[in-house]
């Protein structure tokens, strides 16, 4: 379970990163490296160049804007838990990030690479969502900025471009009632099924190829999860209603 | 890149992960490979104090960065660092293959919780897995490290034992 | 004998080199050596038209590959370990398949090259040309036999074995009350943390082979090693360093990797080491635990089980090389701790087109437990009987030992229980359990188990004093965790009146120990621990004779303690034992450490040569223990469960052990193995499983998707325990190793059925599986 053979690139700003994916032929951009390097291991991914951005100085950073908070593409998982910047402005980010695997992997995991990786059971593509947030992403053709509605487009598959990079990452503030519940088999494990509150807005993950907005009234219609080792499509759709029963309990 | 307070040179080789380069480059074999896909733990080393996994990352990733493997915790023949005393004090050990891991986990887990309530020692050992003591040892070695990092002189200074053995 | 150390939970020796990262396990062995991949066959059946490995062997940095026709033992069979009469179609593998592959996993070709990364690159290079076939996958359709894995084994059947004891037909027939039950069990994966590795060197000049491998029996690989290579035994040395964990699939002997890498380090005159990686560690690594038992089972008004009649098939994987000895044990240890007075079992070992199966911690035991646990709730649901009392009823009493159950045992024997006291087992378990906790949707569950303990046939220990008055102790069998190096250095330490901390043990190392069986099946504490005791007491004799000489005492007045051989009563008439190792050696020339009391005009003269006949140098001894059966271990468990009745989350609320292994010898040992095996025990109930599709590949070869708890998952456990000593040792000990783990899987059965009311008959479990089977009971 060694890498298969790639070039390695380590750019020393986004705009000398966003010239390599602009140039090369298959290539990936390794940030936190939680996904990416296991799915290099198992010689499941086998991109040709890899271009490491951890050298970047400066976008590190956790700034308020716009009635929200701005996470910006090296910012690692564990100091969105330790902010207090997120948990005065979106607590909702804060009790979401503390389900994401365990501490050893949010201290290496970014934020922006999770949202990118766009792992359909993973929790912050849904928080992003239910908070109708947005990213930013760079390419040598400019800056767009995503809304979370428009950027998920299937397994593991954003309508980020191949040659961009997600510079940056805003959720908006999150207001009670808001909560992130989700039925692991495992602590820290992707879940079987979850679903975020961010007050009125409901948002599911784990229970189909992207994170989708639902109605609480009728979470499950609609739907049609996918079948693994751990749920069939019957019990995810069961645990969503039993899901977002709990999340508009309060 | 430094390892355990060492300028040590970086790898030629790009995609030497960083927990082969600690064995084979650098033979400090201390630092096990379980699984090299992050979730067993074994592997864990603490980049600029922080705990890691060093099977996901690449060797030339920690250049300009600090690593502490286990080697680094106790110089050699000086007293157990207290994390590691504990863990032998209560037994929570045996085949020690996993162990180098948790105990860098742990040493991550008391600096983040220098006095962790129970649900904070299993969530905080939860990313760990061990095969040989059900872990309700090393549920106990956390709460006596606690202790014995708060008081360093409560305890003994170290095991009976052979060295080399 | 004082008895400080026996008993005593003494902190253990390994830890302090283990802690601080200085453990040596086979991958850290480095001297350049080379390293190795696999090449494993993606089908799980499949014929083999080619090979090709050429553009493997151009690419720059391989040194060789290896396929079943560069080898000269290409076309041997690697050995069937334990033949078996009834085994009449033992069936096992070459090393490297050429014609046929029957499990996906199976080893095709081998690449030697300077790193893992090169050769992992050129396993890729080898081109295989595949024909798949058809593939059997579970106990039932291999039953079925619509497809053979092996064209010469009609209906895969690979051996057959009937036995009984009573007359089960007739009892049957007058029972007032019978009843038919269905269990399965599926395939289950040890997994220890470290995966399996071998390292080899070849000394030309000397004709010496070195080998360094995780294994549970260096003895064994040694002379394998020594007959395949044509080797004498003495030019074989075989090391078992630091292991990550055995828990059964390290006892299967003669993997693929452990002829071919000394093999490659002969050819190739480097070093060479392979280490598998965790995916593969799934399918190359044996498993266990598939089994499916068809049960008809009479009893009374007062559920008093009068006939027992168990069918059942063994999934045996695609090979045989570990024998019929897993369904031999299930099928003795079914009745367990109760009276059955008319029993017949008859099992079926079964080919299927995945990993061959040998014994993984419990090795058939939980399965047995299984069944007859599970039989006897269902009875006590038949009577509406109280669970608890039921099981009073049938359990054997203190007074009935020895008990011969009258089937066979793994040994060659008949099972006879040796000692034990079930019926307090369960009142202890039930007392400590407690009353039961507030709340809907909880359970109780229960489950009494006996365990087969140190089987033969022998174990071997050589002990020795030195001049320096430690002392050093050797046995071949290994430890993977069970703290060897403690545990026999307390029984040493007593013997020899010394402090527990000089005397220095060494376990599986051929070159310091070359002979014994191995580790495995709860033997080491019974075997190689009385073992070190006769060998130990016999150094204490010889230092009480040479002693008496010196101190002009009788024999008899003599005691060891304190580091002395002394008079009883005058503690300051005594030699310390280094001291009488000097003079146990008369010698001609001084070397210094105090070898000057030994040379010919100083040592006091006794009549005759210096060494009377039979008389050998040196304070030592090498002893051996056969024991003459098995020692009986026992247990009870108890748990509370609370089962969520929306998301089907198991959360246990409590787990209580009663266990008896007979004289403990290190209760903190002890404690972690039970700690150990009741979470592994959980892990596979609730967590884990091997899910195989229908074409026979493994879904989910990783950490990722299997299962494996953290602790988050794992509960406390309370421990109790009782001692029934064994009467057949002279330690008195009965095995442990296993005993955490076998009841486990009825244990939370029993709990999750009373919780939820959901029959279980099957292992494992899981949310998905609960809400599926609640979902069919509703309708």
């Amino acid at each position: 379970m060694k890498p298969p053979p790639f070039a390695y690139h380590a750019p020393g700003s986004i705009d000398e990163a966003c010239n390599l994916l602009s140039t090369l032929e298959d290539a990936k951009v390794l940030a936190g490296g939680q996904s990416l390097i296991p799915l290099l291991n198992f010689r499941l991914a086998r991109p040709q160049h890899l271009i490491d951005i951890n050298r970047i100085a400066g976008v590190d950073r956790i700034y308020e804007r716009d009635g929200g908070v701005a996470v910006q593409a090296l910012v690692r998982q564990a100091a969105v838990e330790d902010s207090d910047v997120v948990a005065r402005v979106c607590p909702l980010l804060t009790d979401a990030i503390r389900l994401v695997a365990h501490r050893v992997i949010r201290n290496r995991g970014t934020v922006c690479g999770s949202i990118a990786h766009a792992d359909p059971a993973s929790e912050l593509p849904a928080v992003l969502l239910a908070l109708g947030g947005s990213v930013v992403a760079k390419s040598t053709r400019g800056e767009r900025v995503i809304g979370a509605g428009a950027l998920f487009a299937g397994v593991f598959e954003t309508t980020l471009a191949p040659d961009e990079v997600l510079v940056e990452a805003w959720f908006p503030s999150s207001s009670k009632p808001y909560s992130v519940i989700e039925e692991s088999r495992r602590h820290g494990d992707f879940a079987l099924a979850g679903v975020v509150r961010a007050s009125d807005r409901l948002a599911l993950f784990g229970v189909a190829p992207t994170p989708v907005l639902a109605d609480p009234r009728d979470p499950a219609r609609g739907l049609e999860p996918s079948r693994d080792l751990e749920a069939s499509p019957d019990f995810r759709l069961h645990l969503i209603r039993v899901l977002t029963e709990q999340a508009f309990a309060a | 890149m430094k390892v355990n307070g060492v300028q040590r040179a970086a790898p030629d080789d790009t995609r030497l992960l960083l927990s082969d380069h600690l064995r084979q480059e650098l033979g400090l074999t201390g630092t096990h490979v379980g699984c090299e896909h992050g979730v067993c733990g074994c592997c864990t080393v603490l980049l600029d104090g922080a705990p890691v996994r060093s099977c996901l990352m690449l060797a030339v990733q920690a250049e300009g960065h600090d690593v502490t493997t286990i080697e680094g915790l106790a110089r050699d023949g000086s007293a157990l660092h207290p994390v590691q005393q504990a863990f032998h004090e209560c037994h929570a050990l045996q085949c020690g293959f996993c162990t180098p891991g948790f105990v860098m986990s742990v040493v991550g887990l008391l600096a983040q919780h220098p006095h962790p309530t129970e649900q904070e020692v299993d969530e905080g050992i939860a990313g760990n897995l061990c095969r040989c003591t059900g872990y309700a040892s090393i549920r106990r070695a956390v709460t006596r490290a606690a202790e014995l990092n708060s008081s360093p002189h409560v305890g003994k200074s170290g095991p009976k034992g052979r060295d080399g053995a | 004998m004082t008895t400080r150390w026996f008993g005593a939970p003494v902190q253990r020796f390994e830890d302090d080199r283990l802690l601080r990262g200085h453990g040596r396990f086979t991958d850290d062995f480095d001297e350049g050596a080379l390293e190795c991949c696999f090449v494993r066959s993606p089908y799980a059946h499949a014929r083999i038209r080619s090979i090709d490995a050429t553009a493997a062997r151009a690419m720059p940095g391989v040194i060789a590959v290896y396929t079943a026709v560069d080898l000269p033992f290409g076309g041997v069979d690697l050995p069937l370990l334990i033949p078996h009469p009834n085994l009449t179609h033992g069936r096992t593998q070459r090393c490297l398949a050429s014609e046929r592959v029957r499990y996906a996993g199976e080893a095709v070709a081998f690449v030697v090259a300077e790193t893992r990364y090169l050769a992992e690159d050129a396993a890729e290079l080898v081109e295989v040309d595949y024909e798949p076939l058809p593939v059997v996958i579970t106990p039932e359709a291999s039953s079925r036999a619509e497809h053979l894995v092996h064209d010469d084994v009609p209906g895969n059947v690979a051996a057959e074995m009937l036995q009984e004891v009573g007359d089960v037909e007739k009892a049957l027939r007058e029972a007032p009350h019978r009843k038919r039950l269905k269990f399965r069990y599926e395939r289950a994966a040890a997994s220890p943390m470290e995966g399996r590795a071998v390292w080899a060197r070849w000394s030309a000049g000397d004709r010496k082979l070195m080998v360094y491998d995780s294994t549970q029996s260096p003895t064994s690989i040694r002379g394998g090693l020594a007959v395949l290579f044509g080797l004498p035994e003495s030019n074989v040395e075989v090391i078992a360093p630091d292991v990550g964990g055995g828990f059964g699939p390290k006892i299967m002997l003669f993997y693929p990797d452990e002829l071919l890498v000394p093999y490659a380090a002969m050819q190739l005159g480097r070093p060479v080491k392979w280490t598998e990686d965790r995916q593969e560690h799934f399918t190359a690594v044996n498993q266990e635990r598939g089994q499916v038992h068809e049960v008809v089972v009479g009893f009374d008004a007062e559920g008093r089980v009068l006939a027992l009649s168990d069918d059942f098939i063994h999934d045996g994987g695609a090979y045989t090389p570990y024998g019929i000895i897993l369904p031999i044990i299930s099928a003795a240890q079914v009745p367990g701790p109760y009276r059955i007075p008319n029993y017949r079992v008859r099992f079926r070992d079964m080919y299927t087109n995945a990993t061959p199966t040998s014994p993984y911690r419990g090795a058939g035991r939980p399965h047995a437990c299984f069944v007859m646990e599970r039989t006897l709730d269902a009875i006590a649901a038949d009577l509406h009987l109280d669970r608890i009392e039921l099981r009073r009823r049938n359990l054997i009493q203190a007074g009935e030992f020895p008990y011969d159950v009258g089937v066979a045992w793994q040994d060659g024997n008949t099972v006879v229980y040796d000692s034990g006291d079930y019926p307090t087992l369960l009142d202890k378990a039930i007392a400590n359990l407690g009353p039961k906790p507030a709340g809907d949707n909880v359970g109780m569950g229960i489950g009494i188990y006996v365990e087969g303990t140190g089987v033969g046939p022998y174990e071997g220990a050589h002990v020795q004093v030195l001049v320096s008055g430690k002392v050093v102790a050797a046995t071949g069998i290994p430890s993977q965790g069970q703290a060897h190096a403690t545990v026999w250095a307390q029984v040493v330490a007593d013997e020899l009146g010394v402090d527990v901390g000089d005397v220095e043990v060494t376990s599986g190392d051929t070159r310091r120990f070359p002979w014994g069986v191995g580790t495995f099946a709860s033997r080491g504490a019974v075997t190689a621990g009385n073992a070190m005791h006769v060998a130990a007491r016999m150094v204490a004799d010889k230092a009480k004779h040479i002693a008496a000489d010196h101190l002009e005492a009788a024999v008899e007045d003599l005691e060891l303690a304190g580091g002395l051989v002394r008079v009883k009563g005058s503690p300051d008439r005594g030699i310390p034992l280094g001291a009488v190792a000097v003079l146990s050696n008369p010698v001609r020339y001084a070397f210094g450490g105090g070898t000057e009391a030994a040379t010919q005009f100083a040592a006091r003269p006794r009549e005759g040569p210096p060494l009377r006949d039979g008389e050998q140098p040196g304070l030592e001894a090498t002893g051996y223990y056969s024991p003459p059966g098995s020692t009986w271990a026992s247990g009870c468990h108890a748990a509370y469960v609370r089962v969520d009745p929306k998301t089907f989350r198991l959360e246990i609320l409590k787990y209580v052990v009663v266990h008896d292994c007979g004289r403990v010898i290190n209760p903190l040992v002890l404690q972690g193995q039970i700690e150990g095996g009741v979470a592994q025990g959980i892990g596979g109930a609730f967590y884990e499983r091997l899910a195989y599709d229908g074409d026979g590949q493994l879904r989910n070869a990783s950490f990722m998707e299997f299962l494996m708890p953290y602790a988050t998952e794992i509960p406390p456990i309370e421990i109790d325990h009782i001692e029934t000593p064994s009467p057949l040792n002279p330690l008195g000990v009965k095995g442990a190793g296993e005993a955490g783990v076998i009841p486990v899987g009825a244990v939370l059965a029993s709990a999750i059925e009373d919780a939820t009311g959901i029959e279980i008959t099957e292992m494992p479990l899981s949310p998905l599986r609960l809400f599926e089977l609640y979902r069919l009971m509703e309708r």
